[in-house]
């Protein structure tokens, strides 16, 4: 049978120790790298199993206002942590719109930023990819680009990032801490996931060995939860991956649109903030032509990489209509059906 | 199969017969508690495992497989090859009768599709098979692979389905649809399908000598052990196949699959028990797929909006070395009462398996087109598309011009469109919006499938202590055969359910035929009705030929059989437990067998089809573009309903199949080298239960006395059609766009805002 090591240090320092021979990787649920392991899209020659790290797995209020959230943090106990799903209803909304609950009852935090591209030439071993196999080249390209990407990409690569999370994560200027053997250092999610250029093997700018220990969101995003909302477009109601999502999160003063955050999900190889979409909004009265003002601005850049221009139409069409959701403001409870936009209005009973 | 332990029904009240209640399935406290064994759950002692090694291209050759290292690995035992393999007696690209379909058993290195089994590692644990196999890196000579269905030049075929004519022309559709007041032309496009049964194909085999214990999932036991049997070149009778859980079959194991009889052909070359499970994606090619279609109807109607032509010709798919031809176009035959039909087929010869029968074969993808065609064609005439398919009712079968055994499509139609609220549906499209601002369409579909039956036999046996047993091979899919084909065995035998013992599930019981054409409830349910009459009538020549009975003399007014006694016909207060009969005539038992099947001087005369009408409502988000299916209401005559509970979920399970037809499930294929893109369950999508809304079935009531002496028709697929049209339709009714591509998907409905 083939091996590989498996090793479950009982302190950061040691799993970094651990992670540092060449060909490691980190498990923790391992609800997407044991997936990839058995279909030999990836080979690990060491498993550091992180698990049983102590600390981890904590939500913590900061002093600042903010909230820690350990890497180590299952997503469904995230999402239905009351004081974080009040807080930041817009993330607890996309985390109950990712995967199925069996899913979300394994999976981590860290390990939510973690997860590869669903794109099948990737999981396809037999099919060149540039992500998988760095100058392999990219069938993708002249395939079934259906769901591929439409903001960032490059010849080497069109794949897109598949998490629901980190979209509301980007837009609301949550951080990353990473520790390293040269010490912890942060950096923001907006900034971890890395667009493809010449080199799509890197989905981010983790170092080898370096470990996520925590996701934090800082005080200010929570004064945005008013109006927070997460929206996302499937081709089944449930367990599907996003066709595109957008987070959209604002501050509504004196019927002003004081501060506004944006992001995109399933256009990039990561979640795109729509700067210049929120650039557009701040300042201007919350209604039908700020947003479309915004739709178009966020997608300025787009082009389709293949037989997918319907998903900038579409990606338009649903940052209206996040913005014209959260301006209504947020709803008391996350709906039955989370971001699915048949919840979208308050009181639709749904079968559910 | 007495260690499968089955609910006692003596809980359940019981009015008269045990046909027609609603009891809950037997075998599903088995299933909820893990305790239903099914295939991959055996283990025999000193068993082996085996892995395929699949091609990861559609065409060409193996030039070189790394054997040696995969053999080094710790744990193989052997690899079999096309060079290293045990002798069989048929070649396997023999065809010796139309439901023999070749088999990809190693015969050479030739590569017919991607996902074909080229070798198959046998080792002491799954792991080191499983690494055996990668370990094998084969080497490839690769040809272009024909995809799609342009992929190669179509050709007609010889026939379509299972010996149907490709081509059926009655009246001159021509000039039907050249003198039409008006016509619609339409193409329809529906995708490749795979069956993805829950429960994976897998198979433990054991040899010992010349015969064969197997454990597999069997739709057709008898038909699995024949064609084992001339493989091997062993007698049938030697193989003993136990199948008694399905965890679903679509269609995908009706016939035994190539890698079932590799898991054989490995235990054999290695002298040890051997068990072999396809993995989830090995499931995409050697099994049996729904082919894709292209549909073409052509529909003529006179200004009063009744029909004069319909024209429906399908371009679909085999594979290059086999056919089987989806038979799309004769869901065109029977519905619609025309003047002029005609149906036609082309096919393309693709680099996939064989294409087989997948739950309601030809019918499913015909009756999504035809139902949309015919919706098409009620708009033109400005007519509701109920009023419409009323107008063109069909009173007798269009074609042939026979009469129905019994048809009750009207009450269909009325009782759920009362159930729907049908009459309140407005005309034009996109004139129905719900309280949130969704768009709201209301469509409705034509149900039809006919009512099947092949050959089965049973045996059926009273015991001397008043209790009964009833044996016939059928198989559990799911559907419920413990349960109804018991309830029939009960009544067949004037016996309450708790006395009676029913066997099924294994190839040493009298042969119950096949589970598909949604016959086997009739076929098989008959066998054991005319087995536990001769077994009663049997009984009841003892008592009235013996004059220390008190039916003595009966033998002209005759008797009944009821509760466990029988009784005199003219007068119920003479009568005698069964019993008794048998301890006087010192039997420990008596037995009789029976069989079912087809009434040919029957079917000569009339038509037979079950019917029904689906209506579904579904809400669009109007700038999205996303569907979501809100209700749907579902009126079926089928017959004689055995057990109201289970033909219910049957009748569900179609409609939720009808779901993701028309809304989710595609099959993704590279155009360039035929490999399948979304071979996993995450990817390959079929509706998780938020797609699935109030569900409402009704069964209408309906006398058929010519089908069969029990009047079934059958469940088990009308409920696929009918359906996946009506939600076609409904989205048309809630957006005005008439999609013409399945599964309907959010782009489909995204315009550009200025539109």
């Amino acid at each position: 049978m083939k091996t590989f090591d498996y090793v479950r240090p009982s302190t950061v320092v040691d799993a970094i120790a651990a992670a540092a021979a060449p060909g490691a990787a980190y498990l923790a649920a391992g609800t997407n790298l044991l997936d990839l392991m058995k279909g030999g899209v990836v080979s690990p020659k060491r498993l550091v199993d992180v698990t049983r790290l102590p600390g981890l797995d904590r939500i913590e209020r900061l002093p600042d206002g903010g909230t820690r959230i350990g890497a180590l943090v299952r997503n469904a106990d995230l999402a239905h942590d009351s004081e974080f799903a009040k807080s930041y209803p817009a993330v607890a909304e996309a985390l109950l719109s990712g995967a199925s609950a069996q899913l979300r009852n394994a999976a981590t935090v860290g390990g939510n930023l973690m997860q590869r591209t669903r794109c099948s030439y990737f999981y396809d071993a037999a099919s060149a990819c540039n992500k998988r196999s760095p100058g392999a080249g990219c069938d993708a390209r002249e395939g079934e680009n259906r769901l591929h990407a439409v903001l960032g990409w490059s010849d080497a690569c069109i794949a897109t990032h598949p998490s629901d999370f980190c979209v509301p994560l980007v837009a609301l200027d949550a951080v990353v801490e990473i520790e390293g053997r040269d010490g912890g250092r942060e950096i923001p999610v907006q900034f971890f996931h890395r667009l493809p250029g010449d080199a799509p093997e890197r989905d981010s700018v983790l170092e080898p060995g370096e470990l996520i220990v925590a996701v934090r969101l800082p005080g200010e995003a929570r004064t945005f939860a008013a109006h927070a909302r997460y929206l996302k477009l499937r081709e089944r109601t449930s367990y599907a991956f996003a066709v595109v999502s957008a987070a959209a999160c604002l501050k509504i003063e004196q019927g002003i649109i004081k501060d506004a955050r944006l992001a995109l999900g399933g256009v990039a190889a990561k979640p795109w903030r729509a700067r210049e979409a929120e650039d557009a909004l701040i300042g201007a009265h919350p209604d039908a032509a700020a947003y479309r003002w915004a739709a178009e601005a966020a997608l300025a850049g787009a082009k389709p990489s293949g037989n997918n221009a319907f998903k900038i139409e579409l990606a338009q069409r649903i940052i209206i209509r996040a913005l014209t959701l959260a301006a209504t403001g947020t709803p008391a409870r996350i709906p039955a059906l989370p971001a699915s936009p048949f919840s979208s209005a308050a009181g639709i009973p749904h079968n559910v | 199969m007495s260690d499968i332990r089955l609910t006692e029904a003596s809980s359940h009240m019981r009015h008269g017969s045990n046909i027609g209640q609603p009891l809950t399935r037997r075998d599903g406290i088995l299933k909820v508690t893990g305790q239903a064994r099914y295939a991959a759950d055996n283990h025999v002692p000193g068993m082996l495992h085996a892995v395929l090694a699949v091609s990861s291209v559609a065409r060409g050759r193996v030039t070189f497989l790394d054997v040696e290292a995969a053999k080094r690995h710790p744990g193989v035992v052997d690899v079999m090859t096309p060079v290293h393999k045990p002798r069989l007696a048929e070649d396997p690209d023999a065809k010796t009768h139309p439901f023999m379909f070749r088999l990809e058993l190693l015969q050479d290195d030739t590569v017919r599709y991607a996902n074909q089994a080229i070798a198959v590692v046998i080792a002491e644990t799954l792991e080191s098979a499983t690494e055996g196999a990668a370990l094998l890196a084969p080497r490839y000579e690769t040809q272009p692979a024909r995809v799609g269905l342009d992929g190669d030049k179509s050709f007609a075929p010889p026939a379509v389905g299972v010996g149907n004519p490709a081509e059926v022309r009655h009246g001159d559709v021509n000039s039907a649809l050249t003198d039409a007041s008006m016509r619609i032309e339409a193409t329809y496009e529906t995708p490749a399908q795979y069956h993805n049964a829950m429960e994976p194909h897998a198979i433990v085999a054991a040899w010992d000598g010349d015969t064969l214990s197997i454990d597999t999932p069997s739709q057709g036991l008898a038909m699995a052990q024949a064609r084992i049997a001339g493989l091997f070149g062993i007698p049938p009778s030697n193989i003993h196949i136990r199948s008694p859980f399905l965890g679903g079959g679509f269609g995908s194991k009706g016939l035994i699959s190539g890698p079932q009889i590799l898991g054989i052909m490995a235990a054999r070359l290695v002298g040890k028990p051997v068990k072999l499970t396809l993995r989830r994606e090995q499931m995409y090619g050697p099994v049996g797929h729904r082919a894709p279609t292209r549909q073409t109807l052509r529909v003529g109607m006179d200004g009063d909006g009744r029909l004069t032509a319909i024209d429906h010709h399908a371009r679909t798919a085999s594979s290059s070395f086999d056919d089987f031809f989806e038979p799309a176009a004769d869901a065109s035959h029977t519905l619609y009462a025309s003047p002029a039909i005609a149906t036609s087929h082309e096919v393309v010869r693709l680099d996939t398996g064989t294409p087989l029968f997948m739950r309601a074969p030809g019918e499913a993808p015909g009756s999504i087109a035809l139902e949309s065609a015919i919706d098409e064609a009620a708009w033109m005439c400005g007519m509701d598309p109920l009023a419409f398919r009323l107008k063109n009712y069909a009173d007798v079968e269009p074609i042939t011009g026979k009469p129905f055994s019994s048809k009750a499509l009207r009450e269909c139609y009325a009782q759920g469109a009362e159930r729907f609220g049908w009459a309140r549906r407005p005309l034009k499209p996109r004139q129905l919006r719900d309280e949130a601002g969704f768009l709201v369409g209301w469509g409705v579909g034509t149900a039809t499938f006919p009512a099947l039956m092949f050959a089965a036999d049973a045996r059926a046996v009273i015991r001397a202590d008043g209790s009964g047993l009833v044996e016939s091979g059928a198989h559990d899919m799911g559907q419920g055969a413990w349960t109804a084909l018991a309830q029939i065995a009960a009544d067949g035998l004037g016996l309450d359910l708790a006395q009676v013992e029913f066997r099924a599930g294994t190839s040493d019981l009298p042969d119950a035929g096949i589970a598909g054409g949604s016959a086997h409830t009739a076929t098989a349910g008959m066998a054991i009705h005319n087995a536990g009459a001769a077994v009663t009538a049997k009984l009841a020549d003892l008592a009235m030929s013996d004059e220390r009975s008190p039916l003595f003399g009966a033998g002209n007014t005759g008797v009944i059989a009821r509760d466990g006694r029988l009784y005199r016909r003219d007068d119920e207060s003479w009568s005698e437990d069964y019993a008794d009969i048998l301890t006087r005539a010192g039997l420990a038992e008596i037995e009789a067998r029976g069989k079912g099947g087809m009434d040919p001087a029957a079917q000569s005369i009339y038509a037979m089809h079950a019917h029904g009408a689906v209506f579904a409502e579904v809400k669009v988000d109007p700038d999205l573009g996303q569907v979501r299916v809100s209700r749907m209401v579902g009126a079926f005559a089928a017959g004689r309903i055995i057990n109201p509970r289970l033909a219910r979920s049957q009748l569900f399970g179609g409609m939720i199949w009808g779901i993701s037809f028309a809304l989710h499930e595609e099959a993704v294929m590279d155009p360039r080298s035929g490999r399948l893109l979304n071979a996993n369950l995450a990817e390959y999508h079929v509706p998780v239960n938020a797609d699935v809304p109030s569900l409402d079935v009704l069964t209408v009531e309906e006398h058929d006395p010519y089908v069969n002496a029990l009047g079934i028709k059958g469940v088990g697929e009308i409920g696929v059609t009918g359906s996946a049209g009506a939600i076609a339709n409904a989205v048309w009714h809630a957006t005005g766009f008439r999609v013409r591509r399945f599964p309907i998907r959010i782009g489909d409905l995204v315009v550009p805002a200025s539109d």
